[in-house]
């Protein structure tokens, strides 16, 4: 309907969004009048699957780039990044939003999600996931609310966020790293099911460290992506030393891995001949090439090759989510589980979603415009500094 | 004093009236087609497995820490007094985390229902409530399933150990250490990876893998707020510094 209007043809990529969305809607159809068991491969001996290994797991640390960003402009005042600061403050709040909506099809009886608010186990960490859940997508709603009140120059509303900004991103940063992680210590439950190349104590840290990682390729990839789709002049100087920052971060986490593999005598488990060993070595792959890659200038100076990287660098983290949660814990459970076509028709409907609604809003709302409000009171008040 | 069953497999013969007592008592349907069924699920809740011309028993071990309970955001599974680990399904969101963490793959799920609950035996917690032995321990003809004070039946199991003629046990009381120990105690004639039982697991009690995670949240968030909260007025100190030395500078210019 819009592209119409717009008077421009549906491109492959909208009738692509539109059959996964359709595909999506039988599959609900499905999930409600079927329960799980008519709409997923789970079983008892396998209780968890695609829904929670991707749509949850990825969905959240695809997010990651939110509170990254936020912090870098508002706690470490690196100013120049605010360019990027409202597309990956939207990506994250989004992200966030699908990964309740994607709980919704997985929990066995979604409308009691609110149960962890009212009845506690603080020893769970599932207890935690729900708080995390629920208080950062509050925290990232008021994050993201100011764009919608300066579409309608609400300059009072404004104002009330603005005096609570900082105390905001702080909680926001707190909570995402709580969450972040906790998402890790979830297996930490599991010593003898998840295979010992990905069980490690530090599973929380890992997940910490690996969804930074993630926060800034997804940035990187959604400001490629905004560039070719709204015709929008690419911020390559800032895309640039995201990228060698990119390239820090994964060498700290690949030595992280390395070493802790090293400490718990896994690395000889490279030498067993089994699946699991060609899919680590393929997520490996997927972190360590990026990482030599974007040391070097004529990569990190290169849009495409920088986007390569990112792409690179979302693989990895993708497959290592789901090597956490799916591949890595099928040995163990005696059983053989791949996600139905059901599954993986929700999971494509709620990313095209998620593709739909990121560039209704930047069509929309003054994501990528010069915030013209805000910028107008900052300057007011650093008259001064500016003369500079 | 906590309760517990000793389930003796040199003793079993694999009636499996334990299975068809322990439907009756939780209203599910038992028949031939579900007795040759040897594996928990949603509609059984004990199984009786067979191993050659020896049996073992499935159920739920009613840990002593249990983890099912450790991780169930809502506190549906609990751990009680007497023993039994019981579930409130009226809490139960279904995220099915007690299924994944389980130890012993025990809780099972209604997973064609539209409205599904989890399901697993809970030692009869409402019969051991009133003073009753468990349906399964009831229904034993041999006294190969056998309910009791847990201690008198660790005793007594260390007895039938120590009495046994060579061969007759294989020399270890599961359960009495296994993940903390569980309220499910098991004597075997062979070694009890042999009979499908999981010997690998921690003497740890498993809740603790996690809590180590979890008591470092109150640290991480005050430290993060110290810290960010810091970064923050430095960086923003800077600025303030830089404009009061440039005012300076205009001012004497």
């Amino acid at each position: 309907m819009n592209s119409i209007r717009n008077g421009a043809k549906p491109g492959f990529w909208q009738i692509l969004a539109i059959v996964f969305m359709l595909a999506g809607a039988y599959a609900t159809y499905v999930r409600v009048t079927q329960g799980l068991g008519g709409a997923t491969n789970l079983s008892d001996q396998f209780p968890w699957g695609l829904w929670i290994g991707f749509d949850i797991l990825c969905g959240v640390g695809l997010a990651a780039g939110g509170f990254t960003l936020a912090a870098t402009v508002h706690i470490f005042n690196i100013e120049r990044y605010k360019p990027i600061l409202r597309p990956a403050i939207l990506t994250a709040f989004l992200g966030y939003l699908l990964v309740v909506l994607a709980l919704m099809f997985d929990l066995g009886l979604p409308y009691r999600i609110w149960h962890p608010l009212v009845m506690w186990n603080p020893h769970s960490v599932m207890f935690e996931v729900g708080w995390c859940v629920t208080l950062y997508t509050t925290v990232l709603a008021l994050e993201f609310v100011p764009v919608v009140f300066e579409q309608f120059r609400w300059t009072r509303a404004l104002k009330v966020m603005r005096a609570i900004l900082i105390p905001l991103v702080i909680l926001g940063v707190i909570l995402s790293t709580l969450h972040q992680s906790s998402l890790g210590s979830l297996y930490l439950i599991v010593p003898e099911k998840l295979y010992p190349l990905w069980y490690t104590p530090l599973l929380p840290v890992m997940f910490f460290v690996s969804a930074l990682c993630a926060g800034l390729a997804m940035t990187i990839f959604e400001s490629w992506q905004s560039s070719k789709a709204f015709g929008k002049h690419l911020e390559m100087p800032l895309l640039s030393s995201m990228g060698r920052v990119l390239a820090v971060f994964l060498a700290v986490y690949m030595m992280l891995r390395f070493i802790d593999l090293w400490n718990r005598d896994a690395l000889r488990l490279l030498l067993v001949r089994r699946t699991e060993t060609y899919l680590f070595l393929l997520e490996i792959a997927f972190f360590l090439v990026p990482m030599f890659l974007l040391w070097r200038k004529q990569v990190y100076s290169n849009p495409h090759a920088l986007y390569g990287c990112a792409v690179l660098v979302l693989f990895g983290f993708v497959s290592n989510r789901l090597n956490v949660s799916v591949t890595g814990m099928e040995a163990a459970s005696g059983t053989y589980y791949f996600p139905k076509w059901t599954e993986v028709a929700v999971t494509l409907a709620i990313v095209s979603l998620g593709f739909s609604i990121f560039r209704f809003a930047c069509k929309n709302l003054p994501i990528f415009a010069p915030q013209p409000t805000v910028e107008r009171h900052r300057s007011t008040a650093a008259l001064p500094a500016e003369g500079d | 004093m906590p309760k517990a069953i000793l389930y003796d497999s040199t003793m079993c013969i694999g009636c499996r009236l334990c299975e068809k007592a322990c439907a009756e008592h939780h209203d599910l349907p038992y028949n031939d087609d579900v007795a040759k069924e040897e594996k928990l699920s949603a509609h059984k809740l004990t199984a009786v497995t067979t191993h050659g011309d020896k049996f073992m028993r499935r159920f739920c071990m009613n840990c002593i820490s249990p983890t099912c309970a450790s991780v169930c955001p809502v506190a549906a599974l609990k751990k009680s007094a007497l023993g039994p680990v019981t579930y409130d399904s009226s809490r139960c969101i279904g995220c099915r985390y007690c299924m994944l963490a389980c130890p012993y793959q025990v809780p099972t799920y209604q997973w064609h229902s539209r409205l599904p609950v989890v399901k697993k035996c809970d030692m009869c917690a409402d019969r051991v409530a009133k003073g009753m032995p468990t349906a399964c321990a009831e229904a034993c003809p041999t006294g190969a399933t056998k309910f009791g004070e847990r201690d008198e039946l660790i005793a007594e199991a260390r007895q039938r150990l120590a009495a046994a003629t060579p061969g007759q046990y294989y020399p270890k009381i599961y359960g009495l250490e296994e993940v903390g120990g569980t309220s499910m105690l098991l004597l075997a004639a062979v070694p009890f990876e042999d009979l499908g039982v999981k010997v690998s697991l921690p003497h740890e009690p498993m809740p603790m893998l996690t809590w180590r995670a979890l008591s470092e949240i109150p640290s991480i968030v005050s430290v993060f707020g110290v810290l960010l909260g810091g970064v923050w007025w430095i960086s923003h100190r800077k600025e303030e510094v830089a404009a009061a030395e440039r005012a300076e500078r205009e001012k004497k210019s």
